[in-house]
């Protein structure tokens, strides 16, 4: 085990000169969350704005399913991702288990509740303001919903942006499904994992500190532009 | 109990508009209770009455945004549900959507078919062509009034229905929405017009329907209705005694 000293000297050395291994981690990392959050709002959007403007039998029950959803814990997504790809399983002829592909569906699966159930609330918000006046305007369903989500875009960014924090963070999901393979499926979180338990202080001890900046620099991105967000409606 | 003395009755494809035995009520509070009004006339009908007398409804309700509980109306054998597109609705507060000005007019031109290049024209038309750029969201009231006045004005409507357009608004504001009323009264728009002000009524009204208890406690030419109305809650009304 390295002194800590001597490893968190090693780390900053890491984040401000990095080595290929590393940049590739991030970047594998980055990758993989980011195409995970594209593909979550392309299904979670018009989940939301769906669940936000219609009224239909069933859902009231789809509201709680995907609340629940919202709720779940990665490895247990990591899992029924597992065994939906695995050579077993019903997608196991797409060969995806342990590439990139599998993680990124993997985090796909485990935020498109999230951006689904938090651009409902917004929407509906948003849309509460804006029916009547839009029925006035005699718009159609999806006229209302493309003016819905622009008018609500700082609001639905800051969904993304939860979703993408939640996916690059999270670690059960991405090792169950990828397999935490050097140069291949090796993301921040698997690598800070792996690292730490064979004591290479200094690698883990840098990803972590490149994971917190992401986090910190989406939270605060977040909170600058709901405060934005919130000036708009103060004029409004 | 009508004797409409104007008569500029000219051909308008909307009216006659005939409104009968119109209920609605929310709970147990009746609102409207068997309402009967013919209109005729084109020009400008304003709608008077107390607080809480059921006119924002009414509008609501010849605009085909609402369902009445019971009764009918017919603009000229059009129901309300399918005669909303031929008309505008402008709501005592207007909703505009979190863009500049020229995107609001831009987004309802292009959303109902609309000759996109009258943009500008429309701006101008209520004054606001120096505000284009600024986030509609940010304009005073009288402007955002003027906005949804540019608004309604572009979906071409044969019917034009405002509540309230200048409560508490400044004096130039009011000078210039009575303005493009008077315009598009001009222009052959049908303008039905709620109004608290009995001074706006006096300026604008070619006719005068008065709403009490959920009828129509009056409905006169404005000359009648202001010199010798025949109904007292009407005459209490023009007094500034509390009507209710
Ligand atoms: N959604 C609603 N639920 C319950 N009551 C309502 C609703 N909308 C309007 N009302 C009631 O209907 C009555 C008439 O309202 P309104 O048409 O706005 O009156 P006016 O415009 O003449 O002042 C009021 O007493 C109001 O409280
Ligand atoms: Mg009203």
């Amino acid at each position: 085990m390295q002194d800590f000293g001597e490893a968190f000297a090693l780390a900053f050395g890491l984040v401000l000169s990095p080595t290929g291994d590393l940049a590739e981690i991030v970047g594998l990392s980055l990758r993989v969350s980011l195409t995970a959050t594209v593909l979550a709002c392309l299904l979670g959007l018009p989940l939301g704005a769906l669940l936000a403007t219609a009224r239909f039998r069933g859902r009231g029950a789809v509201l709680v399913f995907v609340n629940a959803l919202m709720g779940l814990p990665p490895v247990v997504v990591g899992l029924l991702v597992y065994l939906s790809l695995s050579r077993a399983g019903p997608l196991g002829f797409l060969g995806l288990l342990y590439t990139s592909t599998a993680m990124i569906v993997a985090q796909t699966v485990l935020i498109t509740p999230i951006v689904a159930a938090l651009s409902r609330q917004i929407l509906e918000d948003l849309n509460d303001e804006y029916a009547e006046q839009f029925r006035a305007l005699c718009l159609t369903r999806w006229q209302s919903v493309q003016a819905l989500l622009w008018d609500g875009r700082y609001a639905l960014l800051t969904v993304a942006l939860a979703g993408f924090g939640r996916a690059v963070a999270e670690v059960g999901a991405v090792m169950i499904v990828g397999g935490n393979i050097d140069h291949l499926t090796r993301v921040m979180t698997t690598a800070i994992a792996l690292e730490t338990s064979k004591g290479e202080l200094a690698l883990a001890l840098a990803l972590g500190m490149i994971l917190m900046a992401i986090a910190l620099g989406v939270n605060a991105l977040v909170q600058s532009l709901r405060l934005s967000a919130e000036r708009q409606a103060a004029h409004a | 109990m009508r004797d409409l003395g104007y008569v500029e009755t000219l051909e308008h494809a909307m009216l006659p508009l005939t409104v009968s035995g119109l209920r609605l009520s929310f709970g147990g509070k009746t609102v409207l209770d068997g309402l009967d009004l013919s209109l005729t006339a084109t020009g400008v009908t304003v709608i008077m009455g107390p607080n809480g007398a059921g006119k924002s409804q009414f509008l609501k309700l010849l605009h085909g945004l609402i369902a009445p509980d019971a009764g009918q109306i017919d603009w000229n054998g059009t129901p309300a549900t399918r005669a909303t597109a031929r008309q505008a609705l402008v709501f005592q507060k207007p909703v505009l959507l979190r863009r500049s000005v020229a995107a609001n007019l831009d987004f309802v031109l292009k959303a109902r078919g609309k000759d996109r290049s009258r943009r500008d024209a429309l701006l101008d038309h209520v004054g606001l062509s120096d505000k284009a750029r600024q986030p509609a969201r940010r304009l005073s009231g009288g402007e955002a009034q003027r906005l949804a006045l540019a608004r309604a004005l572009a979906l071409d409507p044969e019917v034009l229905l405002l509540d309230e357009p200048t409560a508490s608004l400044d004096p130039g504001s009011v000078l210039a929405i009575e303005a493009i009323i008077r315009d598009a009264r001009t222009r052959g728009v049908k303008v039905i017009l709620v109004t608290h002000d009995p001074g706006q009524a006096r300026r604008l009204a070619d006719e005068v329907v008065f709403l009490h208890r959920g009828r129509v406690a009056e409905h006169s030419s404005a000359e009648t209705f202001f010199d010798r109305p025949r109904s007292t809650v009407a005459r209490d009304f023009l007094d500034g005694r509390i009507v209710v």
